[in-house]
């Protein structure tokens, strides 16, 4: 009797069709930053890949070819430091058989990794790295989902230039690869604009005290600050700004001022703006996907906080892959790189294409950024979406209230 | 020097760690060595100072991010061919080293290891500043590097064969050192420096020496590890965590031995390569690192090489 | 620049650069006391920024009324550090409590990064500043400045005119002979490192009072603390402070001058200047 039931239950799954259950799985490596000063961001942005992963797999996996894959990710921990990035990604390629990869969080370990990922010949999805350099030696495999580093203040710029086109701009910025390369677009399109700059300096990223640095803004005489750097910089620059009070007119700083946490410097974060690879307020039509809304819903109520650009970046990332390996049809690295270069759609980040020429193979070329600013909503201090016009939903802060 | 066990069994290390990627041409094992030779090679050069002369250099990954600064540059703009940049490098750092070695070897214990911190922080904020270097966005070397050595899978093997030869060279040095005259005269400054001079033994002119010295083989070690990798930058390259894993590994070992800090930067990488890829403890390996390390300096000082001595002290003879 | 600038900046120089001072007065105390460079020293101002963050918001404590269970805290901590990790070293090369308190270290950040992210963190702390011209000098930055002066006289006057300080002292010149007198040493080297961990806390909480900060920001204030113990010499409080004086003042004076990001290449060569040309520190009371 046993024997048949067992006969019977094993003929049973054999028989049904396999609607629910995925045939293969696809591995998809990565390393993130669990440790060290990229920590906050890298999480965030694993966080977003992670509930794509989900989501995908509780849909019954992805469609190519007939199939279905589920997706697993293998994923170490690189201490926010180049040093092991490789060596982690080789790992990651030749042990643990990984077929697709996410990038690190940060230009400079993206760098890195792009070296691996192109001498193994394997697609590497980009959602954290935003500098130029990389997709100009001559890559075959990445593809960056993300505004690139060029156009992250453009447009701050634009909207200062709305308000105040003889504004004199000041430049102060942390030296770092990604900063520098904001900043060296920034510089070009401020000087085409007709601002009078009046700085330009960075300053080592682990300066800790701005005084002598504000009080040299102050000297200048500038109505406009872009520069910072990442989390604590561009925080403590917004601080003493405040205490200094220097009150500028307009202060666009990166990184710092789109995370929640920024509105814990009290009256300093007001009117401080910055570029957004996206934020809620924005209304995209996906033509595929879950919208803006609804991708912030999910986010909630799995992780209980707000989701930022960088959630929204990794998720979107994986929503990309996802597409192109269904265009694609197949799991094979050059027929999705292929559908990749391809791609041209909308979706709840906005629009993504990629460069598809080997002089920046991979650069995202669609996508824009947003300039969200901190003002006051019912006396408190909230982020929204001032520029472009179209897509705003507070109107532009300027100058920013004196004290 | 051949007669000696130990020399033996320095070839045997090499050995294996020629050999065993290249059966069957380990890809993986090849990439987790990789970091292994490169610690091997930092610590018994290190120890030339460290476990010698008893100076703490905390900087040594000073003389291997600028070794590769210079390898790297010299391929890119100039377009040197890999082992010209290489020999340059090594000869340029080591000049480097002599000159910033006369200047802060006056000064003795702690003040010297502040100084050699003083001296890779300087040197990394010089070099963001430092445009032919690529300032602090680094430098890159395209894919058309690899080609004069066949394409890059190619290249990486020549890589790991060179960097394997490099840590072979600086293990035989530090045996070699430890049997000379020369040798024996930075013992006896590690030991009392003060009766050293009295007694005749030019202290200025060894310190200086070991110090050029012990900067050489880690500029190479730089070289080729940042030409693997195609690509530098200042946080990258100066990183005194490196130099501190270094210490650690030589204390893990064993300092002043040849053995000790080979041993202990193999255990050191497989254990941090294991600790970085286990899901339960990569969000603790620091603090298992911390606790391991202060464990070995509170009951274990002489390392793994002081604990077997003191079992077996005739192995003292034997495994040096 | 303008002239007026400059001297803004300078002042606002001097101002940060005496809770530099106060940062490096426990490092170099412990270091004159018994000859361990305690690489803790960051992760304990980090912890004592966290201290005023958690007491402030959690509990609505007014920040400076932190400064005593900062302190409090802070010296029972250095005593359980001193147990841990530094005792068994006391009198063996400075190398391994180098490596012993480096290895704490290493636990405390691992802890702390597991536990709470490299998040940062601000407590806005606001008190009418002074000001003159286009320039503010802002009240927190003044507060800071006259505390950490303040906690450097009383240190002094504990140093030198208290029994407890001057077996310290004793302790600190000849350790051998104040054991022979009959002072319990061990003792005393707990209390000389507890209070210096206890300095470095409240630096801390003072530092919080003027930026934000995140779990690693101990490290360049340690660096710093590094320049400025060389600069007033080795286990010279006042020397500390007036080391840290010299520290801001030198980024004030440099900043207008040069661009910024040359600041960092400077300290550091003028470090490596000062060890070499002043053994003993610029400021030292005594040449050695």
């Amino acid at each position: 009797m046993k024997l048949i039931a067992l006969l019977a239950a094993v003929t049973a799954i054999a028989v049904t069709p396999a609607a629910f259950a995925a045939d293969d799985t696809i591995i998809i490596g990565m390393t993130q930053s669990q440790t060290g000063s990229l920590n906050v961001d890298s999480v965030a942005q694993y966080r977003g890949i992670e509930m794509w992963r989900d989501e995908v797999n509780a849909a019954g996996g992805i469609a190519a070819g007939g199939k279905h894959y589920k997706v697993k990710f293998v994923s170490y921990d690189d201490q926010s430091q180049g040093g092991r990035v490789q060596q982690l990604y080789t790992r990651l390629i030749v042990q643990d058989k990984a077929e697709f990869l996410f990038a690190p969080y940060s230009s400079g370990l993206t760098a890195t990794a792009a070296v691996i990922s192109e001498q193994y010949g394997k697609v590497m999805i980009i959602t954290g790295g935003a500098e130029e350099k990389t997709y100009t030696l001559g890559n075959k495999y990445l593809f960056q989902v993300i505004t690139p580093a060029g156009h992250y203040l453009s447009g701050a710029l634009e909207a200062l230039h709305s308000k105040n086109p003889k504004a004199r701009v000041a430049f102060v910025y942390s030296d770092d690869p990604f900063s520098k390369a904001v900043i060296s677009a920034a510089r070009d399109q401020a000087k085409e604009a007709g601002f009078d700059v009046v700085i330009d300096e960075s300053y080592a990223p682990s300066t800790t005290d701005f005084g002598p640095i504000v009080n040299k803004i102050i000297s200048a005489r500038a109505d406009a600050l872009f520069g910072g750097g990442h989390y604590p910089d561009s925080a403590t620059l917004a601080r003493q700004i405040y205490d200094q009070k220097a009150n500028l007119k307009w202060e666009s700083l990166l990184v710092a001022p789109g995370d929640a946490k920024f509105a814990t410097l009290g009256p300093a974060a007001l009117g401080v703006s910055t570029g957004s690879q996206w934020e809620l307020p924005v209304k995209f039509t996906p033509q595929f996907g879950p919208t803006g809304k609804e991708f912030a819903e999910k986010f909630k109520a799995t992780y209980h906080i707000d989701a930022d650009y960088h959630s929204a970046s990794g998720y979107a990332g994986g929503m990309i892959l996802q597409h192109a390996i269904e265009q694609a049809g197949s799991v094979d690295p050059e027929k999705v790189a292929a559908a990749l270069n391809k791609t041209d759609v909308t979706i709840f980040f906005g629009h993504v294409k990629c460069a598809t020429e080997p002089g920046d193979h991979g650069m995202q070329v669609a996508h824009q950024m947003v300039v969200a600013q901190w003002v006051e909503e019912n006396g408190r201090l909230s982020r929204q979406v001032v520029w472009p016009r179209d897509a705003a939903s507070a109107p532009l802060l300027y100058p920013i209230p004196s004290h | 020097m051949l007669r000696r066990l130990s020399f033996w069994i320095i070839t045997l290390f090499i050995a294996v760690f020629a050999i065993a990627p290249a059966i069957g041409g380990n890809v993986e094992l090849r990439e987790s060595l990789v970091l292994a030779t490169v610690y091997v090679t930092l610590a018994t050069n290190l120890n030339i100072m460290l476990g010698y002369a008893g100076y703490i250099n905390f900087g040594s990954i000073v003389f291997f991010g600028l070794g590769g600064y210079f390898c790297v540059y010299l391929m890119g703009a100039p377009g040197w061919p890999l082992p010209v940049a290489l020999f340059a490098a090594g000869t340029a750092v080591s000049a480097l080293a002599l000159v910033f070695g006369l200047g802060i070897l006056r000064l003795r214990g702690a003040y010297f290891a502040l100084a050699t911190i003083g001296v890779n922080e300087g040197v990394q904020a010089f070099v963001q500043n430092f445009d032919p270097f690529g300032g602090s966005s680094g430098l890159y070397l395209p894919v058309t590097m690899f080609k004069p050595l066949g394409g890059p899978m190619e290249a990486l093997w020549v890589v790991y064969f060179l960097l394997v030869a490099i840590m072979g060279a600086s293990l035989y040095l530090s045996y070699a050192v430890k049997l000379s005259k020369f040798g024996l005269g930075l013992l006896s400054i590690g030991q009392n420096e003060d009766a050293a001079r009295i007694l005749g033994v030019p202290t200025r002119r060894y310190k200086a020496l070991a110090y050029s010295v012990s900067a050489f083989l880690p500029a190479l070690a730089g070289g080729l590890y940042f030409f693997k990798s195609a690509f530098i930058q200042p946080s990258d390259a100066f990183d005194l965590t490196f130099s501190t894993e270094a210490i650690v590994i030589i204390m893990l070992g064993g300092q002043g031995t040849i053995i000790g800090p080979a041993l202990g930067a193999y255990l050191y990488e497989e254990l941090r390569g294991w600790l970085l890829t286990s899901d339960t403890f990569s969000h603790f390996q620091l603090v298992i690192a911390g606790t391991l390390l202060l464990l070995i300096v509170l009951f274990v000082p002489g390392g793994f090489m002081g604990w077997l001595y003191g079992r077996w002290p005739r192995l003292r003879k034997v495994f040096e | 620049m303008s002239g007026i600038g400059i001297i803004a900046s300078i002042i606002d120089g001097v101002l940060v650069g005496s809770v530099y001072g106060l940062a490096a007065m426990g490092l170099t105390l412990i270091w004159g006391v018994m000859d361990v460079i305690n690489l803790t020293h960051g992760s304990i101002i980090v912890a004592g920024m966290f201290a005023l963050y958690l007491l402030t918001s959690a509990l609505g404590i007014s920040p400076y009324v932190t400064l005593v269970p900062v302190l409090v805290g802070g010296f029972l901590i250095g005593l359980a550090l001193y147990w841990v990790a530094v005792h068994r070293m006391i009198g063996q090369a400075p190398l391994m409590s180098l490596l012993s308190t480096f290895s704490v270290n290493l636990v405390l950040i691992g802890l702390g990064t597991a536990l709470w992210g490299t998040v940062f963190y601000n407590v806005p702390v606001s008190l009418p500043g002074l000001t003159w011209q286009r320039y503010t000098f802002p009240g927190t930055h003044i507060l800071a400045a006259a505390l950490s002066a303040v906690i450097a006289a009383c240190l002094y006057v504990f140093l030198y005119r208290t029994q407890l300080g001057k077996a310290i002292r004793a302790v600190a010149g000849n350790r051998q002979a104040a054991e022979l007198v009959g002072i319990p040493t061990t003792r005393v080297l707990a209390l000389a490192f507890g209070l210096g961990v206890a300095l470095a806390g409240v630096s801390g909480m003072l530092i919080a009072t003027l930026f934000p900060f995140t779990l690693l920001s101990g490290d360049a204030y340690q660096l710093k603390s590094f320049v400025v113990i060389v600069l007033g010499g080795l286990g010279n409080p006042a020397g500390a402070l007036l080391g840290g004086i010299a520290l801001g003042l030198l980024e004030g004076l440099v900043t207008p001058f040069i661009p910024v990001s040359w600041t960092l290449v400077i300290e550091f060569a003028l470090f490596v200047v000062a060890l070499i040309a002043f053994p003993g520190g610029v400021f030292a009371l005594r040449r050695s």
